[in-house]
């Protein structure tokens, strides 16, 4: 099963080990076609936010760090393994939507936030 | 041993010359380390050429396409070529020789490779302007200019040469004749009943022979430039003439300083190509080997060998005569010849299979005891070659009904072939590079994976190409057993070619990478497969690739409908039909450019690409550019892409048609079709090529009676020539020829592949995508006309539909929650416009052009 479901029972649990920061809505669930992703502005903070045909949310910064440019929501997202992953669309890293890790560059993962939808709504944690 | 230098002096730099240099710097890779000075003269204007090829002169190769000289070969210390430099004389008493021009050279070792001469019968009138023979580039650029001002052409001689030959004359638009000597054509190589199908095949294409025809004068003609009569009495008329009546040796050096010649001409040459003169080596087509001259280039590639191993001091190489079995594409028709195919082996049986309606012939001749095969005639369908030739030559035991050999296979029955296993590792499977099995599979376990790389390392394949399905065997059985996997499956998310799954989706009208991925594939796809399929699904169906269904497998470039760059920032290029575009529509681009602050280039595709715009801004950059008559430029598809043109008939004083118009009109034909890569055109007003046609995708020349179309060039990382498809159409049939090739393409081409690597791996080349486009060999064309008239009908500018529709508008947005822009894309100015900031320039935190002004 994947980590996250679109369930207020899951964000609640979540919510309890989300330590600082506070949940906030970003957008209409509508607004994020399903197996695509968006751009979310916070705080001058860009994180991109996937939503996978399955209803699973992630979200996982926007910043691609091998291109240098902020373009990871408009990746492709699909899975290689099994994992589920998004493609940055300059020079096709992998990275893994779960924990951030780079496949071709393991070394420093992307940071990743918690996200749930409720009511309509996405909602991030940071 | 002294220390003096060893001089060796080559005569003549053809094809076999050429391969003795290589040969010996194999040895010798230093040679002032080995005390050589290596001195070649060649007559000839231009260093060694492919003359194997020399017809595809006349399909568009040029004389830089055809040399067999890597750039720079010949500046090495030691090693010196002289062109235009002709041997007039042998002074063997002295070690010397004299060119042309009187200057004398000497020599310690001499190698003649001086080829051959067209032979032209000592016919009166043969010496007449417009009389030509085919062995040099020259020669064909004589035909070539003769051709230009021909209607109709004469071939003398129905031999192998000829036919090809005559297939050029064809092509440059004459009526065509063959005149033989002979009762029959081809008479070397093949028995009289392959004999009369070739003829009729040949006939077919609009050749017509004549045999039993002895020339006798040519005089002037009265319909025609010339006048020829035959032996018995009757006559053709004709504008040009090319004699192509065999060749002789040239072997007036040796005969002028005494050596021995063989019965048949030629330099007489022992087992290490040694003549009468110790000193004195020749190989190739001068040479005479127990009297028998070969007009092959492989057996002279292997006397190159040879000589130079012999000359590096190995004694222990020798040439043993070499196999002639031949295989041809004549005028696209398949000729092939094994061993004994004449049947002469007493004892010899024959197996014979005749096709009157299919035009096929085909004979096995066997070995009295049945057991062996002896020789083979194949005409019409050659595809057994490689397997009987192969059989032949290592004696293997023939099948317990070898007819079966040459049958055609009842349906779904696999033919008894000749597994690659069975070979030994001696068997030689190209024999124009003496290339044996255990080389090849050497060269596989040393890491050489694909038949590029196969042909790379080992020459096997570069130069008839005659062997390559067998060697391409080979490679795949030792792959496999050497347990590399070979699979052409697209991802792990399906176990399919791309050709593969485009075929499911037409015949299982599926309209969905849903539909697809549950039918045939696993897991959730990726991004190789996801904007496969969607691509796929646009060249079949069309649709809008931002609906909500197809918009998630398009990559960013389709899905923001630019092309994304460095910064993530993306361009804007507005389609300009064949690069015409009135000064309104140029203003129009100016304002938009300047109100949202863009970079501004011309492409190398004559359009206009405006750079950096945020993905934002997109929309209202583009309800401006729509609003002044733009329409999307399918700059970031893999899609029709340009069509360039030159200025053509209306204006320029060469142009014979509108090429201007003609571009503009394909341009819209095709725009917005979905391809495996991106497809460009060009069209040319005239023969001086302005528009680079022959460089593209789809290339349109204009002539004097029509359009010649042109496929499979390319520029790019590897340039390469398009080959001539047809000549002189109309309107209509070009846009027929081309719907069909464009489809066949689609249809069949891998992920990624552009018509030129398509075109090199399409195995039965140019002459099978002319059987499939032009005589529609496969019975397809109506479906491939109607699969492009389907997506013909339903063309919409892209961006006017995702402007149309809401849903799709509101997501070409930077951020889901602001209309802010990206501050990380920031921008210095540079010669009066912007560009991306560099890093450095990013942290110093220097914000240059402010760009649009927010709003919405
Ligand atoms: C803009 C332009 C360069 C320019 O400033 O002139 C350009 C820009 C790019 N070219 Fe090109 N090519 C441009 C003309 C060409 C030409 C010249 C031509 O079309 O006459 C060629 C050689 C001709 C050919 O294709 O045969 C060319 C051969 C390539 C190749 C090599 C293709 C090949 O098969 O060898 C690539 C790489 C690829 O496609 O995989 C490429 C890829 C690209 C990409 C898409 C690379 C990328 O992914 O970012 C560039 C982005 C385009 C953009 O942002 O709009 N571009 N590119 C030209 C756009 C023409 C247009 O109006 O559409
Ligand atoms: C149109 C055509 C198609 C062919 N197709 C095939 C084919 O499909 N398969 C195949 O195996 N073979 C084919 N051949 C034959 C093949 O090209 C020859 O076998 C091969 O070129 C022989 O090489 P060579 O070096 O012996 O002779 P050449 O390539 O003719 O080279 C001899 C060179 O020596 C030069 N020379 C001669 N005399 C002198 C001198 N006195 N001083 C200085 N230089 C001199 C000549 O100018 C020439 O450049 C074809 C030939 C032609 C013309
Ligand atoms: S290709 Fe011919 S018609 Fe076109 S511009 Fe050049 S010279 Fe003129
Ligand atoms: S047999 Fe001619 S290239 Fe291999």
């Amino acid at each position: 099963m994947n980590a996250r479901s679109a369930s207020a029972a899951v964000m609640e649990s979540v919510e309890v080990s989300a330590g600082a920061g506070a949940w906030q809505p970003v957008c209409a669930l509508d607004d994020i076609w399903p197996d695509t992703g968006v751009c979310v502005l916070l705080d001058g903070r860009q994180v991109a936010v996937f939503r996978l045909a399955d209803g699973s949310l992630y979200a996982l910064d926007n910043h691609d760090p091998h291109s240098g440019a902020n373009v990871l929501s408009r990746g492709i997202v699909g899975d290689l393994g099994g994992e589920p992953v998004v493609a940055s669309p300059i020079y096709k890293h992998h990275y893994r939507l779960r924990d951030g890790v780079c496949l071709e560059d393991p070394g420093t993962p992307l940071a990743t936030y918690a996200v749930a939808a409720r009511d309509g709504l996405v909602w991030l944690h940071c | 041993m002294s220390t003096r230098k060893q001089h060796i002096v080559v005569v003549g730099n053809g094809m076999v010359g050429h391969r003795f240099v290589q040969e010996l710097l194999a040895v010798h890779s230093d040679l002032p380390a080995a005390g050589i000075e290596l001195t070649v003269l060649g007559e000839e204007p231009r260093p060694a050429y492919d003359r194997v090829h020399l017809s595809s002169f006349f399909s568009g190769s040029s004389a830089e396409d055809l040399s067999l000289v890597e750039p720079g070969f010949y500046q090495r210390p030691g090693l010196t070529l002289r062109l235009n430099a002709r041997v007039a004389g042998i002074e063997r008493r002295r070690n010397t020789l004299q060119l042309a021009d009187g200057e004398v050279l000497a020599y310690d070792k001499l190698v003649l490779a001086t080829g051959s001469y067209p032979f032209v019968p000592p016919v009166p009138g043969s010496d007449r302007p417009g009389c030509h023979v085919y062995r040099t580039i020259e020669d064909l650029e004589a035909m070539q200019a003769s051709g230009a001002t021909s209607a109709s052409g004469v071939v003398v001689g129905g031999g192998l040469l000829g036919l090809e030959c005559a297939k050029a004359l064809r092509d440059m638009g004459l009526r065509t004749h063959v005149v033989e000597f002979a009762p029959r054509l081809m008479v070397v190589q093949v028995d009289e009943g392959g004999g009369r199908i070739l003829r009729s095949k040949i006939e077919e294409l609009g050749v017509q022979v004549h045999t039993e025809r002895n020339t006798v004068d040519i005089t002037d003609g009265a319909t025609a430039r010339h006048r020829m009569v035959f032996a018995d009495g009757s006559w053709l008329e004709t504008d040009m003439i090319v004699f192509s009546a065999g060749i002789r040796a040239r072997d007036e050096l040796a005969r002028q300083c005494l050596l021995a010649i063989g019965p048949r001409g030629g330099v007489a040459i022992d087992g290490h190509c040694r003549s009468s003169d110790a000193d004195i080596y020749a190989i190739g087509e001068c040479a005479s080997w127990n009297g028998q001259v070969f007009g092959l280039v492989a057996p002279g590639y292997d006397m190159a060998r040879v000589a130079a191993a012999h000359l590096a001091g190995s004694a222990g190489v020798s040439f043993s005569g070499a196999d002639l079995s031949t295989k041809l594409k004549l005028m696209g028709v398949d000729v092939a010849s094994i061993g004994d195919a004449q049947g002469r082996t007493a004892g010899a049986r024959a197996c014979v299979f005749t096709d009157e309606l299919k035009q096929v012939y085909k004979k096995l001749v066997v070995s009295a005891d049945g057991k062996r095969l002896l020789g083979a005639v194949l005409v019409g369908d050659a595809a057994e070659y490689g397997t009987l030739l192969q059989m032949m030559l290592n004696g293997l035991e023939l099948p317990e009904a070898p007819e079966q050999l040459i049958l055609p296979a009842p349906d779904g029955m696999a033919k008894p072939a000749l597994g690659v296993d069975a070979l030994p590792d001696g068997a030689v499977l190209c024999s124009c590079n003496n290339v044996s099995k255990g080389q090849l599979c050497a060269a596989i376990e040393g890491g050489a994976h694909t038949i590029g790389e196969l042909k790379a390392a080992t020459r096997a394949g570069t130069s008839c190409g005659g062997c390559v399905p067998l060697v391409t065997q080979v490679l795949k059985a030792e792959l496999a057993r050497q347990g590399v996997a070979v699979n052409n499956h697209l991802c792990e998310h399906f176990a399919h070619s791309r050709q593969e799954l485009y075929h499911l989706v037409r015949v299982e009208g599926l309209r969905s990478f849903a539909e697809l991925l549950a039918r045939h594939g696993r897991g959730r796809g990726c991004d190789v497969c996801k904007p496969t399929v969607a691509n796929i699904l646009a060249s079949c169906w069309n649709d809008f690739v931002l609906k909500p269904e197809h918009a998630p497998l398009q990559d960013s470039n389709d899905y923001f409908l630019g092309n994304i760059q460095k910064d993530g920032t993306y361009s804007v290029v507005p389609r300009i039909p064949g690069g015409e575009i009135t000064p309104d529509k140029l203003i129009a681009i100016g304002e938009v450019a300047k109100r949202y602050g863009l970079y501004t280039k011309i492409t190398g595709g004559q359009r206009i690409d405006l750079f950096g715009a945020q993905a934002h801004e997109l929309p209202r950059i583009w309800g401006e550019l729509i609003a002044a008559g733009f329409e999307s430029g399918h700059a970031y598809g893999k899609s029709l892409r340009t069509v360039k043109s030159c200025v053509g008939s209306t204006w320029c004083r060469y142009g014979v048609q509108d090429s201007v118009g003609m571009a503009i009109r394909l341009e819209h034909r095709y725009k917005g079709l979905r391809a495996p890569h991106k497809i460009k055109f060009g069209v040319s007003g005239c023969t001086r090529e302005c528009a680079e046609a022959q460089g593209k995708d789809v290339g349109v020349i204009a002539t004097e009676r029509g359009w010649n179309l042109y496929v499979c060039g390319n520029g790019g990382m590897k340039p390469r020539h398009a080959e001539l498809l047809a000549a002189d159409l109309d309107e209509a049939t070009l846009v027929r020829l081309i719907d069909r090739f464009l489809m066949f393409y689609i249809r069949t081409a891998d992920r990624l592949q552009r018509t030129s690597t398509w075109r090199d791996n399409l195995e039965g080349g140019l002459d099978y995508l002319k059987a499939v486009v032009l005589d529609d060999r496969l019975g397809i064309a109506a479906e491939l006309e109607a699969a492009m008239a389907q997506v013909v009908d339903s063309y919409a500018c892209e961006w006017r539909a995702a402007l149309d529709d809401p849903a799709a508008r509101k997501r070409l947005r930077t951020f889901v929650n602001s209309d802010a822009g990206d501050d990380n894309v920031v921008f210095v100015p540079e010669r009066g416009q912007i560009r991306p900031a560099t890093a450095a320039e990013k942290q110093m935190r220097f914000k240059g052009i402010a760009v649009v002004p927010e709003t919405v």
